[in-house]
């Protein structure tokens, strides 16, 4: 199963995807029939109420939970077929796919430093060039200053920034962040979404951001919505920077 | 990057205690072998000293390293009759317990063959040999005697011109060596008023036979007559045969002779080993079980790290950490416990082992072999955690 991705395709596409726990009396559909797609340099915000299938889909586009029905491809490589795998997952999460959550999820013993340089490293990117690249982003993301401290003596903000550029260490095609500026006050939050829009459109990566912050609708350039288990289109229509590009199943 | 070096930096002095522990854990393990050595050298110690090629003891015993053996001293003479025999000495060997100096002294008392025997050859660490035939002694360190120390044992006093190193009994009581008429004077030392009442009782019976009657005179010299006619007895001849000589051919002329047995120095060897073989045993049932311990113990010490690293083994996981990164951090950090545990036990053990009352003889071998049950125990250890690590799922982090 060796994986294949093309640049001109969409960073991500998906089809029909459905995810039903349980079974029988006990089961609960939280993802139905679920289709869009993410272009290359396009900041997608995927909102909706706790429970509406928001984490399910994204774990899902993540390659961290198959659906049980449907198709992911990303960047053109088919990669799930329901819950039937098309490729070596880990690995192709690995190369392709940068994850940020409300919680940063840092390694608690590394540094901000060996953070992103991990992602890196187990990418089998040399060491060396595993630290300067971390250093690059670090700098990039304004907590150069900051790379010898470990997890706990960093801000909120600082942590963020750092699982941002962890995310972004091995060149993504696909960014996943699931709230990641709930536990930021909202300059901080305001500052990571702008990060994202910077990074999407200079790294030409897809970024799908679930969020509640309703504050930063601006900055993305689509957005979906997820109610029930099922995307549609936002009930307000888009903000006018990103009208032509409302949320349409594919 | 090594992540288990990173997480064991991130939670040092924890780490450091946690060795320490396994590290007080192994150091018993390895004291454990040290005194199953010291067994067996000690024990070995008394016959490698020897340098027999043949052992005669009294007639159906073992010998006396494994119970009481006496023979005449007078058959020291009797093996030259033999074709092939260099030499043939007296042995004596007895543990005995006295008072000095308010404390209790217990030691092994041997004979040695002086002048042909002074000692010279024993590892003597401090004074010289014995320099005459009577009255002097050489002890072992394990006695706490000194040099010059006057020692009374029975009717003479002994003066320490010596003091060895590693002469212990296989019982753990140190030596002590004296000519061998001092040593069997020790050995057969009786007190006065038991001479006296002895005297009396075979005057006595002398008197009630026709030839106590007859001889009154005898009844006189009695005393004298028994002391003059008495056998001194010995624990065993050390005999050693020309070289070119092959010891069996002796010992097979020596086996004619019915009130003796001979046995040559490598069934010797079995029985000294075969006396100390339930105290190997012991030691080694000890051991196995403090082996079993130490890596159940290093088992729920490495699966309590492991669990406390799940949500961060996740978060690898979900980056798309390869299994072997993730079974390479818990690995190394087992490993690497095992490692310092085995280090600290060594430096630990040295310092000490010698204030231990018995020889903890740790030998190359025996700390190989411990540096390999270390690192069985740290692999075995480590495979609960392994197991743990390999069964959380990435989708973890989101909970």
């Amino acid at each position: 199963m060796r994986a294949t991705i093309r640049s001109d395709a969409p960073a991500v596409e998906a089809q029909s995807l459905t995810k039903v726990y349980g079974h029988g009396n006990t089961e609960v559909v939280a993802m139905r029939d679920a289709s869009f797609q993410v272009q290359r340099g396009e900041v997608v915000a995927l909102l909706g109420p706790s429970g509406a299938g928001k984490s399910t889909l994204l774990t899902a586009i993540g390659l961290v939970n198959p659906p049980t029905s449907g198709r992911i491809t990303i960047s053109g490589c088919p990669t799930l077929d329901g819950p039937r795998p098309l490729v070596n997952l880990r690995a192709f999460r690995r190369k392709y796919i940068g994850f940020v959550f409300q919680k940063a999820n840092l390694i608690p013993f590394l540094t901000a430093l060996e953070n992103v340089q991990v992602a890196m490293e187990i990418n089998d990117a040399p060491p060396r060039k595993a630290r300067k690249r971390a250093l690059e982003l670090l700098d990039y993301l304004g907590i150069a200053d900051r790379r010898h401290g470990l997890p706990s003596t960093l801000s909120g903000g600082q942590q963020q920034r750092v699982a941002v550029a962890r995310a972004l260490a091995n060149n993504p095609s696909l960014i996943l962040a699931d709230e990641p500026t709930a536990a930021l006050d909202s300059h901080r939050g305001r500052q990571v979404m702008e990060l994202f829009r910077m990074v999407a459109h200079e790294q030409k990566a897809g970024v799908i951001v679930v969020t509640h912050d309703h504050r930063a609708l601006d900055v993305f350039d689509r957005i979906l919505e997820m109610e029930d288990g099922v995307l549609r289109p936002p009930p307000n229509g888009p903000s006018s920077r990103n009208a032509e590009t409302r949320a349409q199943p594919a | 990057m090594n992540l288990a070096v990173r997480d064991i930096r991130h939670k040092l002095s924890r780490f450091l205690l946690t060795a320490l522990g396994i590290g007080m854990l192994l150091m018993i393990v390895m004291g454990m072998g040290g005194i199953y050595q010291g067994f067996t050298e000690d024990a070995m110690s008394f016959l490698d000293r020897a340098q027999a090629d043949l052992w005669i003891v009294q007639r159906g015993t073992r010998g006396p390293f494994a119970e009481i053996s006496r023979i005449p001293w007078s058959l020291e003479n009797r093996p030259y009759a033999v074709t092939g025999v260099a030499s043939a000495r007296a042995f004596v060997y007895q543990t005995i317990q006295r008072e000095y100096q308010g404390q209790s002294l217990r030691m092994t008392v041997q004979g040695l063959a002086w002048p042909q025997d002074d000692g010279r050859e024993l590892p003597l660490i401090a004074g010289r040999a014995l320099g005459q035939a009577h009255y002097e002694m050489l002890a072992d360190r394990i006695l706490g005697l000194r040099l010059g120390d006057r020692v009374p044992l029975g009717k003479d006093v002994y003066t320490v011109v010596g003091i060895t190193a590693g002469m212990v009994s296989t019982a753990g009581d140190g030596s002590a060596f004296f000519t061998v008429p001092d040593a069997i004077a020790i050995q057969y030392d009786t007190p006065g008023e038991a001479i006296r009442l002895e005297r009396q009782t075979q005057q006595a019976q002398l008197a009630k036979q026709d030839l106590g009657n007859t001889q009154p005179f005898l009844r006189d010299q009695l005393p004298s007559l028994a002391t003059a006619l008495s056998t001194k007895y010995v624990s065993a001849i050390v005999v050693k045969v020309a070289p070119g000589v092959d010891p069996a051919d002796a010992a097979k002329a020596m086996s004619a002779w019915r009130d003796v047995t001979v046995y040559p120095n490598d069934a010797q060897r079995e029985l000294m080993l075969k006396s100390i073989e339930r105290n190997r045993k012991q030691l080694g049932m000890f051991r196995t079980l403090l082996v079993i311990i130490s890596a159940i113990i290093m088992a729920l010490i490495l699966y309590t790290l492991t669990l406390e690293k799940m949500h961060d083994i996740a978060m690898l996981k979900l980056m798309g950490a390869r299994n072997r990164t993730v079974v390479a951090l818990i690995l190394q950090q087992a490993l690497l416990l095992g490692a310092l545990g085995y280090g600290l036990a060594y430096c630990i053990g040295l310092w000490v082992f010698p204030y231990f009352p018995r020889r903890v003889a740790v030998t190359h071998e025996n700390l190989v072999q411990l540096a390999l049950i270390v690192l069985a125990i740290s692999i075995i250890s480590s495979l609960l955690g392994i197991w743990k690590a390999m069964s959380v799922q990435p989708n973890e982090v989101l909970a």
